[in-house]
């Protein structure tokens, strides 16, 4: 099977961001890491190509930082990376990263999309949906397994309040994968250096750029949310702060 | 004519999903601001009886949209359906609850239509005439007002808990039902869906638990737990986690809360290392009080903490279990 992965750089979770003098967007000058269900789908992805054959390669869009997840995917066992690179592609919404994705793929034949199942920054959830539209694929969404038959795949949908399904599905497809699916392996000595000759291909915005139009929504202002709970904050020595809790929790909260 | 908003109700397992009261509450307020007709569809198998129900709150009319292809769910299906009825229509604004149902076939169907969906809000605002809404970026760390720079239909999904769906307001008459149906050609559909099932049965029953302590990233290690298990111990709670806890096996998927968990509203919650991504705070947010503890002082749990502890877990766990447990020795 011939898998494409989609990825995306992402702000470090505990990253302090700040605001940029738009006020629409973080400033850059953070620590990123791969998008965490996107490590998940690089997984599945691989361990399909283990047990069935095929080849695995990795997409992203981003700045030439965002190089970093596709050198780290390779090195975990991808055999190739297609970098969409230029910093406008960041402030595409999802119909647009998708026209461009879809765009930097039309010469390729995949038999299966994976992306995470949603990205840590925007948090949309529909990247991969929307690219299977473009495609005229069917698509799965939230797949926590997939099993490969003579039809196509069977694969395992999680639904809400612990709730399954099995959905059987044809090929080409487009699945959104589950944090959790897996278990993530480590890219070893080997693999990074053998990462290093393999190949990348660079796409510019030029390139996709008739297949892009401009923005269907605007962030018009990004900010920090007004509380809408009175927290008090308890300081001092953890001794203390046992001490003031443990008050709480008998004469406020009466659960002592 | 003035513009409509249509929220599309969901149906599942041939039952109402409650949540869709919460978006029909969104649509109401959305209505009173813009001034704008507000109406619902309910598509699917019993959709007759279903907006019957849902045509008993203020609305102008519900509309039941049929076809035999349109059970089990299937995400083509679906956008098919919504889009013939979307195109007789023509809604303004198309709303719905950001279920993993909403999340699996309205980016497709938006697509299809060459347009797009603000998903995820938690509000909306009406400013000088212009409609944004509010939805949470970066794991809830940032709030971000969104609006459409593309025609109309404008679809948008809401936050399960942005909206009090007991709070949607009847109709002083029942609305009129219109029945529409839906051609969906042979071939369209192509998932073969199975039935829904229940892993196993869960075993914890979080739901009635009084307090709960519940653990997230900042816990480090496997072997940490045992001190936030000490703990629950200590206050007779039950443990708990968030999702890459159990997703590291570290504890069982039945002791996980959030979207993918369980919902719990306990009279104690207390949260240790959790840095409070939007998918855990759904699944405790009603909790009575939230005690936080947590390295970061701009994690979003804070943003719904009764009682913030900024600092180590491991230096204000032990204290407390020792505090905790002379507390319940001289009571």
């Amino acid at each position: 099977m011939k898998i494409l992965v989609c990825m995306k750089q992402v702000p470090q979770k505990d990253a302090p961001l700040k605001l940029n003098e738009t006020a629409a967007w973080i400033r850059e000058d953070v620590s990123y890491e791969v998008n965490e269900p996107d490590a998940y789908a690089l997984e599945e992805a691989l361990r399909q190509k283990e047990k069935h054959g095929g080849e695995v390669v990795v997409i992203t869009s981003g700045p030439a930082r965002a190089q970093q997840v596709l050198r780290e995917a390779l090195a975990k066992g991808a055999d190739r990376a297609i970098h969409l690179e230029d910093n406008a592609f960041v402030g595409l919404d999802a119909f647009n990263t998708a026209k461009a994705f879809a765009a930097a793929i039309k010469d390729e034949t995949f038999d299966l999309v994976f992306t995470g199942l949603q990205s840590d920054d925007y948090g949309y959830a529909q990247t991969g949906v929307i690219l299977a539209e473009l495609l005229g694929w069917p698509h799965a969404t939230i797949i926590m397994q997939i099993e490969k038959n003579d039809s196509g795949i069977r694969v395992k949908r999680e639904l809400e309040a612990g709730f399954f399904q099995f959905v059987d599905m044809p090929l080409p497809a487009v699945l959104t994968i589950q944090s959790g699916i897996n278990k993530l392996r480590y890219a070893t000595l080997i693999g990074i250096k053998q990462a290093k000759n393999k190949p990348l291909r660079k796409v510019t915005l030029a390139e996709v750029q008739s297949a892009i139009g401009e923005n269907l929504q605007k962030i018009e202002r990004l900010y920090v949310p007004q509380k809408t709970k009175k927290t008090e904050h308890i300081e001092g020595t953890p001794v203390e702060i046992a001490k003031k809790l443990v008050d709480k929790l008998r004469n406020e909260l009466r659960v002592l | 004519m003035a513009d409509t908003i249509l929220v599309v109700v969901e149906q599942r397992e041939g039952k109402l999903n409650r949540v869709s009261w919460e978006t029909i509450t969104a649509g109401q307020a959305i209505a009173a601001a813009t001034g704008w007709n507000l109406e619902a569809a309910v598509v699917g198998g019993s959709a007759s009886i279903f907006a019957a129900e849902v045509a008993t709150k203020k609305m102008a009319k519900v509309y039941a949209v049929e076809s035999p292809k349109l059970d089990p769910y299937t995400p083509d299906a679906l956008a098919a359906a919504l889009q013939q009825l979307l195109t007789a229509k023509q809604p303004k604004l198309v709303l719905m609850p950001h279920t993993y149902q909403v999340r699996d076939f309205v980016p497709k169907l938006a697509t299809a239509m060459g347009r797009t969906v603000i998903s995820d809000c938690i509000g909306f605002k009406h400013e000088n005439g212009k409609l944004v809404f509010t939805r949470q970026m970066f794991q809830g760390k940032f709030a971000a007002d969104v609006s459409f720079s593309s025609d109309a239909p404008w679809f948008a999904t809401f936050q399960n808990g942005a909206f009090r769906g007991d709070k949607a307001e009847a109709g002083a008459s029942a609305a009129p039902v219109e029945t529409v149906s839906v051609d969906i050609a042979d071939g369209v559909v192509r998932n073969k869906p199975q039935e829904v099932f229940k892993e196993a049965k869960q075993a914890v029953d979080l739901t009635q638990a009084e307090i709960i302590v519940s653990v997230g990233r900042g816990i480090k290690e496997q072997k940490n737990i045992e001190i936030a298990k000490q703990l629950a111990d200590a206050l007779g709670g039950d443990l708990a986690a968030s999702r890459p806890i159990c997703d590291n096996g570290w504890l069982p998927m039945d002791r996980q809360i959030g979207s993918s968990g369980q919902t719990v509203a306990p009279k104690l919650y207390l949260a240790l290392g959790i840095s409070g991504a939007i998918q855990h705070i759904v699944g405790m947010k009603g909790s009575r009080a939230i005690i936080a503890v947590n390295k970061d002082s701009e994690a979003p749990i804070f943003e719904i903490a009764d009682y913030a502890i900024v600092g180590n877990l491991f230096d204000i766990v032990p204290p407390l279990i020792e505090e905790v447990k002379k507390a319940k020795a001289g009571s």
